[in-house]
This record gives structure tokens, sequence and C-alpha cells, in this order.
């Protein structure tokens, strides 16, 4: 029972970042109709320069308790700019181009960055620093400790600010009109370049904090990260309904908790079979069964609502 | 003469001046060229980077020595290529280096791309020497082209299974491997060794080479209670283990193979580093002859620690040359033979090859982290060491 318990943890845990990153890709969709594959590539720059100015910040002496924030602050600043800056250059110019050019730029941009990231941090993977005791704490004989407790608390409080944003402020109004038909929006005063670059601002934001949160759970940082987080929290978006923010949520957690079940039971289950290899089989299967009968995803697109 | 003829004298001059300095070079300087394959990017790059630098100072050093075969002068020329740790990838570049017409290789770093790669060298006749595919599988291709400067896996998981039994008292083991040829391979050697000498397998689970997530199937493994768990891959899967490992109170010896035993093991696993046992094939560096002296030199010519496999990259390179030498040719057909039986003093160990191109006598050293270093505990075999 404590095993199961466990592995649910580490399933929510592990759909938390997902659904988190998955957020991202989502809101770009949901406005622009546009697979931003850049994304796991900011999630991993927010990782980089986060670690970089906690060293950078430890190393002038500060206490680790305003370096941390101080550095999350960094990288969501930088990041935001980075979003911003891909949107303007790599996206912005093709926004009435066939839908694959986008697509195409959006690959570039990824390669580029990743090799940029090569060059300025070098092939070596970065320890994320251990500034203070991460405590684990015992539930029912499962173990939790605080930054898995942290990513959990953080990525449903993000979701609620996301919600409040795009269903009660004048933003969120803007964005929603964008999505549902950019002419009109434009027609009726709304500013659609601001509310587009806005939106990848507010998506970079959440990759930096995605970047952060996995490099401290996990204590390490390398340029390559991004792509196989990318590729998950893509999987989870699709799962949900892309263009959803519920829909990301959901996808994201399910697709943590299928592959933390699924390699914990598989092997079990088939009497030693199927073993723990099939675990990304597993949640890729669950994937195609879902777009089968639901090719919408689970949620599917509600226009009214994506954004 | 008429204008439209300056354009033709012009280029007959420039030929003629092409083909002197082609001439000139040719009678004395031979450029030879050696190929060097390993994941220069993605999530093994950085022992990518290790193994071409050491590659690179061997190259450095025979050009500084000035070296002579068949009464010319030769330079080497090293064609670095990036197989991405992917067997796909690493057929491809594999072909590239032959159409570079290098006249040999060193190379690949991993199991899995060394193998496939193997049959393209094979099938041009292209000698290849890999400096840390340790999958028995690669020399028992069949090919005569294939040779390894260190032990193999079938050497290498024995000893980590038999000192995990004998030494370690383990009775329960947990194995994880990563589904590569080298994880895979090594971890069946392992639970081999380990059966053999007693121990139950409790436990075999699965990853993959790209994944830093290990909470479910470690948690799978606590459920079978095992007292000792052994990981079959490399360092940037290994290091994240072992804090999770931690974090979950697991509570196992842990144990890896050379993919683990780097300095970036130990930085990523932290705290949870302490303790940890890992293997290397050959002598611990301060024990090899001029294993300090390389050491030193590559730091200051590199600027970092060496990882892994930079001193038998460094071996491989001078083993060709110094077969090339004997042959008293380049050509790849004539040097063959000779590199086959070749006998050499390298910094690693004392070169010789077995009939498959294995290394005859390869020693196997067991490591253990202390204080945040690697301390050797044991060295099994290496008859041949000097």
């Amino acid at each position: 029972m404590e095993i199961f318990l466990q592995q649910i943890i580490n399933g929510v845990v592990q759909g938390s970042v997902y659904a988190l990153v998955a957020l991202g890709y989502t809101m770009v969709y949901g406005i622009l109709g546009l697979i931003n594959f850049a994304h796991g590539e900011v999630v991993m720059m927010g990782a980089m320069i986060s670690l970089s100015a906690l060293t950078a910040l430890i190393g002038m002496g500060l206490s680790p308790l305003l370096a941390l924030p101080l550095s999350l602050v960094l990288a969501i600043a930088v990041c935001m700019l980075l979003g911003y800056g891909i949107e303007r250059i790599a996206y912005r110019p093709l926004r009435h181009a066939p839908r694959l050019a986008p697509l195409i730029t959006a690959i570039g941009v990824s390669i580029v960055l990743q090799n940029l990231a090569m060059m300025i941090w070098g092939r070596d993977y970065h320890s994320f620093p251990q500034l203070f005791v991460n405590q684990a704490h015992q539930m029912g004989g499962a173990i939790i400790n605080d930054i898995q407790l942290f990513i959990v608390i953080a990525a449903v409080c993000v979701m609620a600010g996301l919600m409040f944003v795009v269903h009660r402020t004048r933003l969120g109004r803007a964005m929603r009109a964008v999505a549902e038909n950019q002419h009109a929006a434009q027609l009726m005063g709304v500013n659609v370049n601001r509310v587009v670059s806005i939106t990848f601002m507010i998506g970079s934001a959440l990759a930096a904090l995605a970047g952060m949160m996995v490099s401290a759970n996990y204590g390490l940082a390398h340029y390559y990260m991004g792509f196989l987080l990318g590729l998950k929290a893509f999987t989870a978006a699709v799962l949900g309904g892309i263009g959803n923010l519920r829909g990301a949520m959901l996808g994201g957690l399910l697709l943590g908790l299928i592959e933390s079940l699924g390699a914990g039971y598989i092997g079990d289950i088939t009497g030693g079979f199927m073993g723990s290899q099939y675990q990304d089989v597993f949640a890729f299967m669950v994937l195609i069964a879902v777009l089968l009968f639901r090719p919408s995803g689970l949620l599917g697109e509600r226009l009214a609502e994506r954004a | 003469m008429s204008l439209r003829f300056i354009p033709l004298l012009f280029a007959a001059l420039l030929l003629s001046a092409c083909g002197k300095s082609a001439t000139d070079q040719a009678s004395d300087q031979l450029t030879v060229r050696i190929g060097a394959a390993a994941p220069l990017t993605g999530p093994q790059a950085h022992l990518g980077k290790d193994n071409e630098n050491g590659t690179r100072m061997a190259i450095e050093d025979a050009n500084a020595k000035g070296i002579s075969i068949g009464g010319r002068k030769v330079h080497f020329e090293l064609v670095s290529e990036d197989d991405q740790a992917d067997p796909k990838t690493a057929t491809i570049v594999a072909q590239k280096l032959v159409d570079d017409n290098v006249s040999g290789v060193i190379g690949h770093l991993n199991s899995g791309t060394t193998i496939p790669a193997a049959k393209i060298y094979s099938d041009n006749g292209i000698p290849q020497i890999s400096p840390s595919a340790t999958a028995v599988a690669y020399t028992h291709q069949g090919f005569r082209t294939a040779f390894r400067v260190m032990a193999n896996d079938a050497q290498q998981g024995h000893a980590l299974g038999v000192y995990a039994v004998k030494n370690l008292g383990a009775k329960r083991i947990a194995v994880i491997d990563d589904r590569t040829a080298y994880g895979q391979g090594l971890a069946d050697e392992f639970i081999r060794a380990a059966t053999a000498a007693g121990a139950e397998i409790v436990s075999h689970e699965y990853t993959s080479d790209k994944s830093v997530d290990f909470t479910a199937v470690l948690t799978a493994v606590k459920a079978k209670q095992p007292d000792l768990l052994f990981y079959g891959g490399m360092d940037a899967q290994g290091g994240p283990m072992a804090r999770q490992i931690r974090a979950l109170s697991l509570n196992a010896k842990f144990m890896m193979g050379d993919g683990g035993r780097t300095p970036e093991f130990i930085k990523l696993a932290g705290d949870a580093a302490q303790s940890v046992y890992a293997s290397l094939p050959g002598v611990p560096l301060e024990k090899m002859a001029g294993g300090t002296e390389f050491s030193r030199r590559y730091e200051t010519e590199f600027k970092q620690p060496i990882q892994l496999y930079a001193p038998y990259c460094y071996d491989a390179v001078n083993v060709m040359i110094a077969a090339m030498q004997k042959a008293n040719s380049t050509d790849p057909a004539k040097y063959l033979p000779t590199l086959a039986n070749i006998t050499h003093d390298g910094i690693t160990a004392k070169i010789q090859f077995d009939g498959n191109g294995d290394l005859k006598g390869g020693a196997v050293t067991l490591y253990q982290v202390q204080q945040g270093q690697w301390q050797p505990l044991e060295t099994i075999g290496g008859a041949a060491t000097p």
C-alpha cells in the first residue's frame, strides 16, 4: 500500500512538471494555432540561467534564502525577454504564412537555442547546489520532500493564477478574443501583436519556473535537458486537449501517473513478460487511444475557453 | 595577344601552380588522417569531448615528434565526427570517415554505436580501435579490423558480480539497466556472475539513457527490499539515480560499471555519491606508467579533469601509429596485420591483442567514493600491465 502511495506521489510530482511546461505549449496553440517547439529549450534556458545566477549570487556572499528567489526572478525576466524575441523574430513575420512555415522556424529556434546553450555553458552537466536540507516528509509510509512539495503547490497556484487572468481580467478577455478571431479582435480595438507577445512572455515565465524546479529536483542542468521534457509536455498538452488550459493540467498529471504506475506495476502484472522498459510505450499507447476516440484530446478544445 | 586569351593563360598558370605545390607537398610530407567518433552533442557530450581530447593529444604529440614512415615525413590529421551516441548516426558517421579516406579510426565511445559501425570499417578494411566500448559483442562479430584497448564487459561484469557477493556480502540484488548495448550487456554479465556466486536477483528494472526521473522504478525496486542495487548505464543517469535512491530511503548499496566512474557522477550525485561503488577497466591512473604526468598535461591543455577514457584514446592512437611505423606503411591493408600482433607499452597497459582483438589480460579496478573522490579498492586481473 505504501509502495502504491509512493508511486502516486512520484506520478503527481512528475505530472506537475509536465503540466507547467504543457501550459506554455497550450497557451500559444490556443491563441495562434502554432506549436512552439522551442518551448522545451526555453525551459532549459530558464534552468541554466537560474543556476548561473544562483552560483554567482552565492559566490558574492548572499544568503541562499535571498539568492534563490532573486535568481528565479532573473531567470524569469531573461526567459520572458527570450520568449518575446522568439515570437518577434521567428513567428511574427510568418503569422500569415502557411502553417508549416512557423513549425519549421520553431524547430530552427530550438536547435539554435540548444547550440547557444552548449556554447555558453559547455557540454558538462551542471549540478544544482544543495543550499539547505531538503526535508523529507512521511505520508502514510510514503516519502515526499520539500522541493517536490513545492513543485506540486507551485503548479496548482500557477494554474489558478492563469485561470484568473484568462477569465477575469481585461488581458484575458483580449486573449480569448484573439483566440476566437484575430481579425475581428483587431477590428474591436484589441492590439493583437501585444496580446500575442504577452502570451509568449507568460508562457516563457512559466517555463523558467519549471526549469528551475526541475533542476533543483534532479540536482542537475544540461543544455540537452529541454528536449525530452518538451516532448513529454507536448504529449501531455495533446492528451488533455491542446489549446485548453485545464486540459494541459489534466494531461500533465495523467501522463505522470501513467508513467509511474506503468513503470512500477507492469512487470508484476504481466508476470515479468513486459518490464519497465515499456514505460514510454505505455504513455504513448494511452495517447494514441485517446486520440483515436477523442481526436481533440480528453477535455477537447472549447473555443470560448481556449487561450 | 588578343584579350580573350588572358583568362585562359591565367587559368593555365593557376593550374601549373597548383600542380607544383601538390607535388612539392607529396614529396616531403604525407598527410595521414585518423578518424575519431564519439557523441559530441547530447547527454553524453562531456564523455565524447573527453575522448576527442585524448585522441587530439596523441596526434599533436606524434606531429611534434616528427615521425617518418616509408621515408617520408608524416603529418597526422584528426577527423573528429559526432555520432550522438546513436547507433543509426554512428553508421552514417562511419561511412563519412571511410569516404574521407582515414587510415584508421579511434572510436566509437559507446558499445551501441561501436558495434554497428564496426561492420562498415571492416567492409572497407579500416582498422578500428575503440578506447571505451566494453560490450563483448563488439570484438566477437568476426571482423579482423576491430580492436579495443581495455577489458571487456565479460571481465568487468564478472569482477563486479563477484565483488558484490563475496566482498560486500550482497544476497538480494536488484538490477536496473538502460537498455543500451553497453548497459544491458554489462548488467547481464553482472547477473551471471552474481547468481553464480550465490546471490538472488530479486528485481530487474529498466530505464533509458536519456531519463532523469527514476522514482517509479526505484519505488518498484524498494518493494523487493534488496541489499544491493546495480545500475548498468552512464553517469548522467547514475548521478540523479543516486540522489533519488537517498530521497526514497532505499537502503541498499549502489554499484555501477565504468559508465558511472567519472568525476561528473560525483558532481551530479552530490552528497548521495558517498560510498557508491563502480569499476573501471585498467589499473588506477596513478598506478599507470606516466599516468600522473598525462593527467597533469591533460588538465593544463584542456582546463578540466579527465572524465574517463582520455588515456585510453591516447594509447589507442599511439598503438595505431606504432603499427604504422613497424609496418613502414600507413596503408590500412599493410599495417593491419602488424597491429594485430603488436606489443606496445602504453600508459594504461602493455597493449597486446588476442585473436578477437580484445586486450590480453585486461585488468579491472573497483572503486568507491570516499570524501568526494573515487578511491581504488582492489585491482583484479591484469597480468600484462607494466
